[in-house]
């Protein structure tokens, strides 16, 4: 079973609603960009089920609607629930219609019928099923509403019945089926859906006499309408949808709220900036008050115990490792977790609120200056929780070299992991100025550097067309479940990572390797200022950023403490750019290919030895 | 309700309504639109216009759509004139 829908229409969240806290859901346009797969029990059997990224058609626009579409198209799905933003059913049944031409089983869902009902839109659902000829179920997919009995409609599930277009375009489409249901090679679960593709100009003919057929009858309606076909489909298949609506809608009067009101303050073209710079201080000082609490209460629990395993274990070589990896733990529980679960809780409030989207609009005119548009703003906002997922969010920017600027940008934004280096480190030790400094000059820098790629890579891609959702205010399960869905990344990963680098170190140490291994990177830390022990953890911190920081604190001798402040700023600055961790190198290889990735990993690691070498300079002035 | 000569969506102030009659300019970007429900004889009301050349904020159908400056200059729209004003020409 396939969750399909447009953008925002909430298909993540009956997803997580059905089967577990697994897909990040939010308020804003293009959240999920690939495939999602989970399990739920369906009358009595087990079944797959799958979350697809947000289409407004099939015609495939950019890179995630492409997946929908391909999935679709490959037969897989036994059943398809359309999910609709029931506040905007009549554009949501511009698709239905689409779909109804897969002629593959469907339920229609009707979500956020809250929002119909508070923009005052009543939905007469047995007229809509019985138009639609297919199960049309109610639900609040946040409150978990609804749910069951979208379960219980599924056996019911029927082809969309597919109302004909105007005469002359079925003629068109007739001609086109035709000569698709002769090629022996035509493959998919509907040659009449093949045929309003290739009529809209949106797919690739397989035979001579396909293309013969295409182009007669693309000519032939374009003559008597005087309008692309693909125009003329698009705006064929709105008229049925705004008949569909009106037979079974009524529009009453909308309420108006605070939600309505909100964007006057928040979008407002000047004060709506000190909003945003508000918004983003605030986020930052109760992401560091928090943790700064949270550690110290931490840390002096963590360094008892650390000094009964000391006591118990005595010394030698497996002491040594067992410790090590004792402190690793130790440390990463300590330094991270305090920070990161407020810093992930307040990014999942601020998405989940639908703030992200009024970013981005805040921020288009500035994006222009630096060769991008508002839309990027979205993966470099996810930037600040991981890395990870911001690359692959610049899957909804529809521009082949928009995504390459933008990926290689969005590297550069201060992960949580690196977060943690910035207020574990510069928050801590010099002082929350000092590191909301950072944060700033990363922000400038990464805008020097997108101005200095567009010039390398001109080209202006098209301009912003980005929805806009109403404000919601998210229910704390969801925020809990999200917040958790991405601390489990480094609870399952990072925590283990540290303790096993950190034995290693201690054993490297015992052994003597390690003095070696400084040594031979001594030409990057010499010119850095930073002790030859920043060799380990430097390269470390590949694998994950944090753990430079964890590591260093474990291969001082006095701990990280015995820094100047200039080194601890000069390291910080240097971790902050260079080289991006494993997983991200990963994501970049595949959505960028890896000649481009290569030159990422360059790019950036020169970038941050020159900033930590001006960083060096400028303190030492 | 009467309507003045086409201007372009850019140049309506904030709170400005108006009913959209073409979009120029590349056919993707026209179908985009088009799915959130901006196209021709759509009645539109601009919500509000960023600053620093920023995008306009377009409400039509219920929803609102941040569209690029660039853009919408290449969206013609026909003022809507608010009841008992009357121009004889554009408001350029």
């Amino acid at each position: 079973m396939a969750l399909v829908g447009q953008p925002n229409a909430g298909k993540s969240t009956l997803f997580n609603a059905i089967v577990g806290y697994r897909a990040v859901a939010a308020n804003f346009p293009g959240t999920t960009v690939e495939a999602l797969r989970g399990q739920a029990s369906i009358d009595g059997e087990r079944a797959e089920v799958v979350d697809l990224p947000g289409t407004y058609s099939l015609l495939g626009g950019d890179v995630a609607e492409r997946v929908t579409r391909d999935f679709l198209l490959a037969g897989e799905a036994d059943a398809i629930v359309q999910v609709v933003d029931s506040s905007l059913l009549g554009r949501s049944l511009e698709l239905t219609l689409e779909l109804a031409e897969l002629g593959i089983p469907a339920v229609l869902c009707l979500n956020m019928m809250d929002e119909a009902e508070h923009k005052g839109i009543a939905i007469d659902r047995e007229a809509l099923s019985s138009l639609l000829g297919i199960p049309v179920v109610a639900a609040i997919a946040s409150r978990g509403q609804g749910v069951v009995e979208l379960l219980a409609a599924l056996p019911q599930a029927r082809p969309v019945r597919r109302p004909p277009y105007t005469p002359d375009v079925e003629r068109a489409l007739a001609r086109i089926v035709e000569a698709i249901t002769r090629n022996p090679d035509f493959q998919g679960p509907s040659p009449i859906h093949r045929a309003a593709q290739l009529l809209a100009g949106a797919d690739a003919v397989l035979d001579a006499e396909m293309a013969q057929a295409v182009e007669e009858a693309r000519a032939a309606l374009a003559r008597g309408r005087g309008e692309d076909p693909g125009v003329i489909l698009a705006d064929e298949r709105h008229a049925q949808a705004m008949r569909l609506f009106e037979a079974v809608a009524r529009v009453g009067q909308p309420h108006i709220g605070w939600r309505e009101r909100l964007d006057d303050v928040l979008m407002h073209p000047f004060l709506g900036y000190p909003f945003l710079l508000l918004a983003l201080l605030g986020l930052f000082a109760a992401v560091f008050v928090v943790g700064d609490a949270l550690e110290g209460l931490l840390s002096p629990l963590l360094d008892a115990v650390s000094g009964q395993i000391s006591a118990a274990l005595g010394t030698g070589p497996l002491a040594a490792v067992l410790l090590g990896a004792w402190d690793g733990l130790a440390a990463g529980v300590a330094l991270v977790l305090p920070y990161l679960i407020p810093f992930l809780f307040l990014l999942a409030f601020l998405e989940d609120v639908g703030y992200m989207p009024r970013v981005g609009y805040l921020l288009d005119g500035l994006m222009h200056r630096i060769g991008l548009h508002g839309k990027s703003v979205i993966p470099f906002l996810l930037g600040y929780g991981c890395t990870v997922p911001a690359v692959l969010a610049t899957r909804i920017l529809d521009d082949e070299r928009d995504r390459l600027v933008t990926a290689a940008l969005a590297v550069m934004v201060p992960c949580a992991g690196r977060t943690i280096v910035i207020m574990g480190l510069v928050g801590r030790y010099v002082g929350p100025v000092v590191a909301f400094l950072l944060y700033l000059g990363n922000v400038l820098v990464i805008a020097l550097a997108g101005w200095a790629l567009t010039k390398v890579l001109p080209g202006v891609g098209p301009g912003l067309i980005l929805e806009i959702p109403p404000y919601r205010w998210p229910r704390g399960r969801n925020l809990v479940g999200k917040t958790w869905l991405r601390l489990r990344g480094f609870v399952m990963l990072a925590l283990p990572l540290l303790a096993v680098s950190s034995a290693f170190l201690a054993l490297a140490e015992a052994l003597g390797w390690a003095r070696g291994f400084n040594a031979a990177v001594r030409f990057l830390t010499w010119p850095m200022g930073l002790p030859a022990e920043a060799g380990v953890p430097l390269v470390l911190g590949i694998l994950r950023k944090e753990l430079s920081l964890v590591m260093l604190d474990g291969a001082l001798p006095g701990g990280v403490e015995t820094l100047s402040w200039a080194q601890m700023i000069v390291f910080t600055v240097f971790v902050l750019f260079y080289v991006p961790c494993l997983a991200t190198v990963g994501a970049l290889g595949r959505e960028l290919g890896w000649r481009r990735t290569g030159i990422v990993i360059l790019g950036t690691t020169g970038l941050g030895l020159v900033l930590a070498l001006l960083a060096r300079a400028a303190l030492r002035a | 309700m009467s309507f003045d000569f086409p201007v372009s969506l850019a140049s309506l102030p904030p709170g400005g309504a108006g009913r959209l009659v073409a979009i120029h300019g590349g056919r993707g970007q026209a179908l985009r639109l088009r799915r959130l429900g901006l196209r021709p004889g759509a009645l539109v009301r601009i919500v509000a216009a960023g600053g620093w050349g920023g995008p306009v904020l377009v409400e039509v159908d219920g929803c609102r759509v941040a569209v690029g400056r660039g853009l919408a200059r290449h969206i013609l729209v026909e003022p809507l004139n608010p009841p008992g004003v009357t121009r004889g020409h554009g408001t350029r």
